[in-house]
């Protein structure tokens, strides 16, 4: 007997929903100011795109975040229309996730290991964490966390960027006494002297770190710890029982190449924080800031992309804003998304260039990048291929603005006035990456501080791994 | 907030403050300085700590009026308060016996110079000051610098008051007449600092001078303070503000000074509009 062969009703297909496109205003509308470029999901598209989530069993999506948000958890109250519950869920390990929402590289993070990335673009993790983040502030319901009864134990949090905020927070729930020492005159480190408006909002930094204040944090500003307090002083004649040190890399590098020294030529750090900091681009601000028709920035990493479209921004529409860069496309350190904004807004891209000068004019004020060109050779310790010079290529980029982002190093304001904290010759702290101890006891350290410069998330990675270190190591104590 | 507690005009457009500043206070040594910021939208501005009570958790600035933000710091009152003081920032001056040492001041320099001079006398140095100012009205801190000196020469360049000419050609003299001079500080405007550099540089004579390079965040992390000292790249809020008068590159100082000249009178022309409208 022939096996019947029954024809299978057609399997009910499920319609593949697209990954959802963020709103993101045009080019030529935002280059004109520093309000945000991204717009953000409405409802429709967060319910939308909190359905592409399958809430896979081993969700490894949650392994490829620094700091481990329950990521099926918060999408699916999203699904549920839970905007509120979903943002509280984040923030039981992530304390600014509308900052991460909208700076995370989440394509090199959880999006990257998401399933459904296997056969489909991934879901928006990213997006879907700002739009609750940003719909719970917008409605007030900003819920402070419970605080366990006081330990009666001291710590100083020296730094406010990510890493100090997050030991904050973790340390402050568990009870102890925070003092926070900053040296700059606000808080949120990076996030409010080096990334710009457009793209991470100061306001939004400011509500997010608000927090903490209300949890009871004591703040110092205005403290350069190493010059106004050293640690030991602050350990043995301040009562502190532990130190967190998130002190960040904030020293630019520059190219030490003749002429460098010329009057425009800055570094990034320089030029965005007269401009984020400063607030220079507002005109009830004192502090100049100086963009010239023609701009060369030095570099390809996020820190360039920021200063090159910061500069289209300030200079205005006939501003020439170019990026200098040494090695190919394709090497470029930059997020692909500021890459793409940063064209979109029409930033020049000179690629295997290197600069070799900088030629001035009888007021000393720049006017020429002398710039070689280079081609690629055999691959060097990075994996990359080695940027060589071509004898012979010398040429002339006009520029009356130069600026300089070849990434940053840790100062040693702490280092050299404490001994017994060893660092590398990079002058970042030999720390162990699971716990933060450093070699002297009772100081923790974390973010990029102890990493080099890294990203937000992983110096709240790095802030979270410590606190619960600190509250062992204060357990025991 | 830091509160100040006392204001003192010492000349026109010289301006004392006494301003509670505990942590400073406490932990400053000669030749350093604080960044002040006095309220949100203004700049930060470094200004050399002039003494300091530790006991009274105050620090004393001396503020000259060179452009918007000076102008704007010397409108503050006593009771009112600046909104930041950071510091104390910079190496502090090194103090040792050298001998005989001259201190050669110009301007609001002078401010700058009197806790160092004030610091190599209780070294044990002889000390000769020389205070140099435009004009008679313009002379500062003549009682304090007397204290500290064992020899003090003023020199205005009108000859209203004490010596008519520049402090360094009386520097110039002092050396001509033989006199032993181990060590010399010169502060003031940079093109003086230059000239003295260039006074002490055939005889050898160790300088060193206090750079007023432009500033913002005075903690190492915007590099606009660079300076070139000999063949390397300084920063002067780190690594300074002091460095070895004959290895640094003055003339790049004085470029870097006028860079934001035309912002900087975009600015004053407000504060004059303002003022005509007040008139008015
Ligand atoms: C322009 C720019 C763009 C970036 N864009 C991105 C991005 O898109 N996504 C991303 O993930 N990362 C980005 N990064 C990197 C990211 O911002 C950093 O990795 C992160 O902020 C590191 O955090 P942190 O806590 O270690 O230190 P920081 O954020 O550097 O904070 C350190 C804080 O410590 C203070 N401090 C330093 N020394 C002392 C002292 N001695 N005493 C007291 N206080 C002190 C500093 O003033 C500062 O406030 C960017 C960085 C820059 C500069
Ligand atoms: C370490 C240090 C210590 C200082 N100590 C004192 C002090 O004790 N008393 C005092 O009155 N001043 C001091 N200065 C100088 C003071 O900081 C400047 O005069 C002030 O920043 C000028 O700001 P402004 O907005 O009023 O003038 P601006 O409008 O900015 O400038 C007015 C003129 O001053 C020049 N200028 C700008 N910035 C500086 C600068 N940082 N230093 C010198 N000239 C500058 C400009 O080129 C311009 O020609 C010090 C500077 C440094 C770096
Ligand atoms: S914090 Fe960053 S890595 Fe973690 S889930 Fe959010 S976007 Fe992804
Ligand atoms: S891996 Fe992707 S699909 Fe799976 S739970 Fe995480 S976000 Fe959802
Ligand atoms: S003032 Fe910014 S590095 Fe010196």
């Amino acid at each position: 007997m022939a096996a019947e062969k029954r024809s299978r009703p057609p399997r009910q297909k499920k319609e593949r929903i697209p990954r959802q496109e963020m709103p993101v205003r045009p080019p030529e509308e935002r280059i004109r100011d520093f309000n945000e470029v991204a717009c953000g999901f409405t409802e429709e598209l967060a319910l939308t795109e909190a359905k592409r989530c399958l809430q896979c069993p081993t969700h490894p999506c949650v392994g490829g975040c620094p700091v481990s948000i329950d990521i099926p958890g918060f999408i699916h109250l999203v699904t549920e229309g839970d905007f509120i519950g979903a943002a509280h869920k984040i923030k039981e390990t992530n304390l600014l996730p509308a900052v991460c929402g909208r700076v995370c590289p989440q394509e090199e993070q959880c999006e990257q290991v998401c399933v459904v990335a296997k056969i489909d673009k991934p879901v928006g993790i990213g997006r879907l964490e700002r739009f609750v983040a940003d719909y719970e502030r917008e409605q007030g319901a900003v819920e402070l966390p419970e605080i366990a009864p006081p330990s009666g134990k001291k710590v100083a949090v020296v730094g406010s960027g990510p890493s100090g905020i997050t030991v904050a927070y973790e340390l402050l729930q568990a009870g102890h006494q925070v003092t926070i020492f900053e040296a700059l005159h606000t808080l949120g480190g990076v996030l409010v002297y080096g990334i710009p408006e457009f793209r991470l909002p100061k306001s939004i930094v400011a509500a997010e770190i608000e927090t903490i204040k209300k949890m009871g944090a004591e703040i110092k500003l205005d403290m350069l710890i190493g010059k106004t307090r050293t640690i030991d002083q602050l350990m043995e004649e301040d009562g502190f029982d532990a130190v967190f040190i998130g002190t960040g890399a904030g020293l630019p590098m520059f190219l030490n190449i003749p002429g460098e020294n010329l009057n425009g030529i800055s570094s990034a750090n320089e030029f965005l924080t007269r401009v984020n900091l400063m607030k220079a681009y507002r005109e009830e601000y004192v502090t100049p800031v100086k963009v010239g028709k023609r701009v060369a920035v030095i570099g390809a990493g996020n820190v360039a992309m920021d200063a090159a479209r910061s500069a289209k921004r300030v200079g205005g529409e006939d501003t020439e804003v170019s990026i200098i860069y040494r090695r190919a496309r394709d090497q470029m350190p930059a997020r692909a998304e500021e890459i793409h904004h940063a064209e979109e807004e029409g930033i020049i891209f000179n690629l295997l260039t290197n600069p070799v000068r900088f030629i001035g004019d009888d007021k000393n004020n720049v006017q020429q990048v002398e710039c070689i060109k280079m081609e690629l050779g055999e691959p060097d310790e990075s994996g990359r291929r080695r940027p060589i010079p071509i004898e012979g290529s010398e040429h002339i980029i006009p520029a009356d603005t130069v600026i300089v982002a070849l990434g940053t190093r840790p100062r040693r304001f702490i280092a050299e006035t404490t001994p017994d904290l060893k660092t590398s010759k990079w002058g970042t702290f030999l720390a162990d990456e699971e716990t933060g101890k450093t070699t002297k006891k009772g100081v923790f350290a974390g973010g990029d501080i102890v990493t080099g410069s890294a990203t937000v998330i992983k110096a709240m990675g790095a802030g979270r791994a410590a606190a619960k270190a600190i509250n062992e190591y204060l357990a025991g104590s | 907030m830091y509160k100040i507690v006392k204001k003192k005009v010492l000349a026109p457009k010289i301006t004392r403050f006494t301003v509670e500043a505990p942590e400073v206070a406490r932990a400053r040594k000669p030749g350093q300085f604080v960044v002040i910021r006095a309220e949100e939208t203004g700049e930060r501005v470094p200004l050399t700590i002039v003494d300091s009570d530790s006991e009274k958790g105050t620090i004393d600035v001396i503020v000259q009026e060179a452009g918007f933000s000076t102008h704007d710091i010397c409108c503050f009152q006593e009771g009112d308060a600046f909104l930041d003081v950071l510091g104390p920032l910079g190496k502090p001056t090194h103090i040792e016996n050298f001998g005989t040492v001259v201190c050669i001041g110009g301007g609001v320099g002078i401010a700058v110079l009197y806790p160092i001079a004030k610091g190599l006398k209780e070294a044990g140095n002889t000390v000769i000051t020389i205070n140099g100012a435009r004009n008679k009205e313009l002379v500062i801190l003549e009682e304090e610098l007397e204290k500290v000196s064992d020899e003090l020469i003023i020199t205005t360049d009108d000859g209203s008051y004490g010596i008519k000419g520049f402090g360094s050609t009386v520097l110039q003299g002092l050396i001509d007449e033989g006199r032993k001079i181990d060590f010399v500080v010169a502060i003031g405007p940079t093109i003086m600092m230059k000239v003295v550099a260039e006074v002490t540089r055939p005889y050898k004579i160790p300088t060193i001078a206090s750079l007023n390079a432009i500033m913002i965040d005075g903690t190492g992390m915007c590099g606009v303070c660079r300076v070139t000292v000999g063949d390397e790249v300084k920063f002067a809020c780190v690594d300074g503000p002091e460095f070895d008068a004959h290895l640094v590159n003055f003339d790049e100082q004085i470029a870097k000074h006028h860079y934001y000249d035309h912002e900087q009178a975009c600015q004053m022309e407000k504060i004059i509009a303002a003022a005509e409208q007040e008139r008015s």
